[in-house]
C-alpha cells in the first residue's frame, strides 16, 4: 500500500451545491472516489490510497491534469485505488465532479 | 533425361501407403504406418494447422512415426498450434520451419528458437506463406482435415474450409500427396469442397477435429476506455472517411466498435453510410449491427463455434455453399482483405515512435498470421474509392489529382495502458531485441509505421498522414500516448499545435464528452443478449456461458 496527498490551488469552485458523492468501485484495474465539498473554494485536495507502489510522477501527472481540466475548487477527493490505469482514474475523477455539480 | 522423376515418386509413395488401404480408405491405428510408408527424411510436409482447424489426429500419428524412417522434415504450415506440432521438433522429426502463426504456442516456441532446436526459415504472413507454397516451398506431403469424405475421396470441409483448398491446390498438382482425416465417411457429401482425385488417401478419425474459438469476445469485459476509443474511431474515422468496405481486428476495442454501430453510429445517421461490407470471420459481436441492418456482406477467413446456425439463416450476408453452410476460404479473404478494404483496424501489444507494431516480446513470438496484409497499403490496387482517395489527398496534396495514389487506412486502436499496466507505447520495439538475440535479418514488424495512417487511444487519435516529417510524426504519436514513458515525454507545445492542425484530435475535439461513455451504449452487453439478439441461433462455445 501507499499513501499519497496532493494539494492544488484553483483558480473558481467546482460548480454545484452537492456535499457528497461515490462513484467507482473498488476492484482490480478500478476504483472508488469519494468526492467532499469540505474545503475552501479555491483549494483541491486529493488522498490517494492505492495498492500499487511506486507510481507517484504518473499520478503527479495525472491529478495535474484533472486539475487544471476541472477545476474542483473546493474539493477533497479521496481515492481507494485498485491498480486502475491512468484513463480510468481520470474518468472516475471527472464522474465525481459532474455527481457533484447536480443541484439537490 | 527423365522429365518424370516427380510423378514416379510420386506413384512409388501411393504404392506403398495402398497397401494400407482399402481403396483410399485407411484406419486409423494404421496412421502411423501411412505416414512411414509415404513420407521421406528431409520432406517438406504441412500439417494443416490453421487459424482455428486443426489436423490433431494425423498430428499425432506423425509424432509417433520411427524416428529411424522419418527424420529432418521441413514443416511449412501456416499455424502452429497444437503442443504436438512442436512436440515433433523435439523429438528429432521435424528439423525446419516456415510458419505465419502461433497463437497458443507463442512461449515454448520463442523457447524453442532460443533453444536451437528449430532451423528457422522465416515468419510470413499467411498469403505470403501461401504465395511460397506455389513457387519454392511446394509440399511433398499434405496432411489435412475436413468434416466427412465420401469413398471416392471428395472431402466436405464446412464452415472452417480456411486454408484447405489452397494446400491442396499447391500439394496435390505438383505431384505430392494428399492424407486427409475427416470426422466421418459417409456415402453421400453435403457438398464437395475438394475434388477426390486431389486426395491419396483419407483416414476416419475417432473425434472431431479440434477448433479454436478464436474471434469469440465476452461483451460484458469491455472497458469503458474501450468504449471511449471505439466511439472516438467511429465519430473521428469511419464517419468522416465514409469507410464501408473494411476488416476488423480481433480486439476488445474492435468488439466495442461492433456493439456501437446499431446505437451510438445509428444516432450520428450513419447507418448505410460506414461499415456495410467486410472481410472478416463471423464475429458474434457483429450480429446485433447484422440484425439491424447495417452489414450487406461478410466474407470469411474461416468460421467461428457457435455460429453455424445463424449463418445459415442469413446467406444473404455470409457466404454459404448450396447445402446452406459457410464456406470460408482463407487465401481469398486475405486477398479480399488487402485490395478491396479501405481500412483495416485492430490492436497491438507495442507501437514505437514511427509507428511501427508488434506483437512479438522477447518471452513470446506469437507469428503474424494476416494482419501485416489487412494492415498494409497495396502498392498494386488501381480502383479508386472515396476513402482511398480521401487518404491519399491528406498524404500528399500536392500531387495532381490524376497522378495520386490513394491510400488505405491502417488505423490501430487501443488503451495506452494495456493488460498488467504494460504500456502500449516504447522507444525501442522488443522485436528488435528478440531479432538481435536470434541473429534474424528482419525484425518481426507486424505492421510498418509507414503504412500506419491513425493510432487512436483514449486520449485521441493521430492523424499520420497529416504529419510532414519525423518529427512531426513522433509528436503526434507521443501527443496520444496518455501518461506512459513516452506520453509524459511529449513537447507539449508541439502537441498542441498539431491539435490546432487536426492532426491531433481529442474526445472534445469530436464532441464526446468522457461522461457520455457508457455501457448502456452497448447494444449486447454479455453474451446472452449476443444469443437474444440472434433469435437463439448463435450456441456460444461452453465456456462463454456463465449465466
Amino acid at each position: 500500500m501507499e499513501d499519497l496527498t496532493f494539494h492544488h490551488t484553483t483558480n473558481r469552485r467546482a460548480s454545484g451545491d452537492r456535499r457528497l458523492a461515490i462513484v467507482g468501485v473498488v476492484a482490480s484495474g478500478n476504483l472508488e472516489v469519494l468526492a467532499e465539498r469540505v474545503l475552501p473554494d479555491n483549494h483541491c485536495q486529493v488522498e490517494i490510497r492505492t495498492a500499487a507502489e511506486g507510481f507517484r510522477e504518473v499520478w503527479t501527472a495525472v491529478i495535474d491534469d484533472f486539475v487544471e481540466r476541472y477545476a474542483p475548487g473546493g474539493l477533497k477527493l479521496s481515492i481507494n485505488d485498485g491498480g486502475a490505469r491512468p484513463d480510468t482514474v481520470m474518468l472516475r475523477l471527472a464522474q465525481a465532479v459532474s455527481v457533484m455539480e447536480e443541484q439537490q | 533425361m527423365n522429365w518424370q522423376r516427380h510423378r514416379e515418386e510420386h506413384l512409388a509413395r501411393i504404392k506403398a501407403g495402398s497397401a494400407l488401404a482399402k481403396g483410399k480408405i485407411v484406419e486409423a491405428r494404421d496412421a502411423t504406418r501411412l505416414l512411414e510408408a509415404v513420407v521421406r527424411p528431409g520432406d517438406r510436409v504441412c500439417l494443416e494447422g490453421d487459424n482455428q482447424k486443426q489436423a490433431d489426429l494425423l498430428s499425432s500419428a506423425l509424432l509417433a512415426v520411427d524416428r529411424t524412417k522419418v527424420n529432418n522434415l521441413h514443416m511449412v504450415q501456416s499455424g502452429v498450434v497444437l503442443p504436438s506440432h512442436l512436440d515433433l521438433f523435439d523429438h528429432g522429426i521435424a528439423k525446419r520451419l516456415d510458419y505465419a502463426y502461433s497463437g497458443p504456442q507463442s512461449a515454448r516456441i520463442a523457447k524453442m528458437l532460443f533453444g536451437g532446436k528449430i532451423e528457422l526459415g522465416a515468419v510470413h504472413t499467411y498469403l505470403e506463406l501461401f504465395a511460397r507454397y506455389f513457387i519454392d516451398l511446394t509440399p511433398n506431403v499434405a496432411l489435412i482435415a475436413a468434416v466427412s469424405a465420401d469413398r471416392d475421396g471428395n472431402l466436405y470441409t464446412g464452415p472452417n474450409t480456411e486454408d484447405t483448398p489452397t494446400v491442396v491446390e499447391a500439394t496435390a498438382f505438383k505431384d505430392g500427396v494428399v492424407i486427409a482425416q475427416v470426422n466421418e465417411i459417409v456415402d453421400r457429401i453435403p457438398r464437395v469442397d475438394i475434388p477426390g482425385d486431389r486426395i491419396d488417401f483419407v483416414v476416419e478419425a475417432d473425434k472431431p477435429f479440434f477448433v479454436e474459438p478464436l474471434f469469440t469476445r465476452d461483451p460484458g469485459a469491455i472497458t469503458e476506455t474501450q468504449i471511449l476509443t471505439a466511439m472516438m474511431a467511429i465519430k473521428g474515422i469511419y464517419a468522416p472517411y465514409g469507410v464501408k468496405r473494411l476488416n476488423h481486428g480481433i480486439g476488445f476495442s474492435t468488439a466495442a466498435i461492433e456493439l456501437l454501430l446499431p446505437t451510438f453510429a445509428d444516432k450520428l445517421g450513419l447507418k448505410g453510410k460506414i461499415a456495410s461490407h467486410f472481410a472478416l470471420n463471423p464475429h458474434p459481436a457483429l450480429i446485433p449491427a447484422i440484425e439491424s441492418g447495417w452489414v450487406q456482406q461478410i466474407h470469411s477467413f474461416g468460421s467461428e463455434v457457435g455460429m453455424d446456425d445463424y449463418i445459415r439463416a442469413r446467406p444473404d450476408v455470409y457466404f454459404t455453399g448450396a447445402d446452406g453452410s459457410l464456406r470460408s476460404n482463407r487465401a481469398f479473404s486475405q486477398v479480399a482483405g488487402l485490395y478491396a478494404c479501405d481500412m483495416f483496424i485492430g490492436s497491438t501489444l507495442q507501437i514505437d515512435l514511427d509507428g511501427n507494431s508488434s506483437t512479438i516480446t522477447t518471452q513470446r513470438i506469437a507469428g503474424f498470421g494476416g494482419a501485416p496484409n489487412m494492415g498494409s497499403d497495396p502498392r498494386g490496387r488501381r480502383h479508386p474509392s472515396e476513402p482511398w482517395l480521401q487518404a491519399g489527398k491528406e498524404a500528399d496534396p500536392d500531387i495532381p489529382a490524376p497522378l495520386r495514389r490513394g491510400r488505405k487506412l491502417v488505423v490501430q486502436i487501443g488503451e495506452t495502458f494495456g493488460e498488467k499496466n504494460v504500456p502500449l507505447f516504447v522507444e525501442k520495439l522488443d522485436a528488435l531485441a528478440l531479432a538481435e538475440k536470434l541473429k534474424l535479418d528482419l525484425a518481426p514488424v507486424m505492421i510498418y509505421g509507414d503504412d500506419v495512417t491513425h493510432i487512436v487511444t483514449e486520449e485521441g487519435i493521430a492523424n499520420l498522414l497529416l504529419c510532414r516529417d519525423s518529427r512531426e510524426r513522433e509528436q503526434a504519436i507521443r501527443g496520444v500516448a496518455g501518461y506512459t514513458d513516452v506520453g509524459r515525454a511529449r513537447d507539449k507545445k508541439m502537441v498542441q499545435h498539431l491539435r490546432e492542425r487536426g492532426v491531433i484530435r481529442r474526445p472534445e475535439d469530436l464532441g464526446i464528452d468522457l461522461l457520455d461513455v457508457d455501457r448502456n451504449l452497448l447494444a449486447a452487453r454479455s453474451i446472452k443478449d449476443l444469443v437474444r439478439w440472434s433469435g437463439g441461433l448463435y450456441s456460444p462455445p461452453s465456456k462463454f456461458r456463465n449465466w
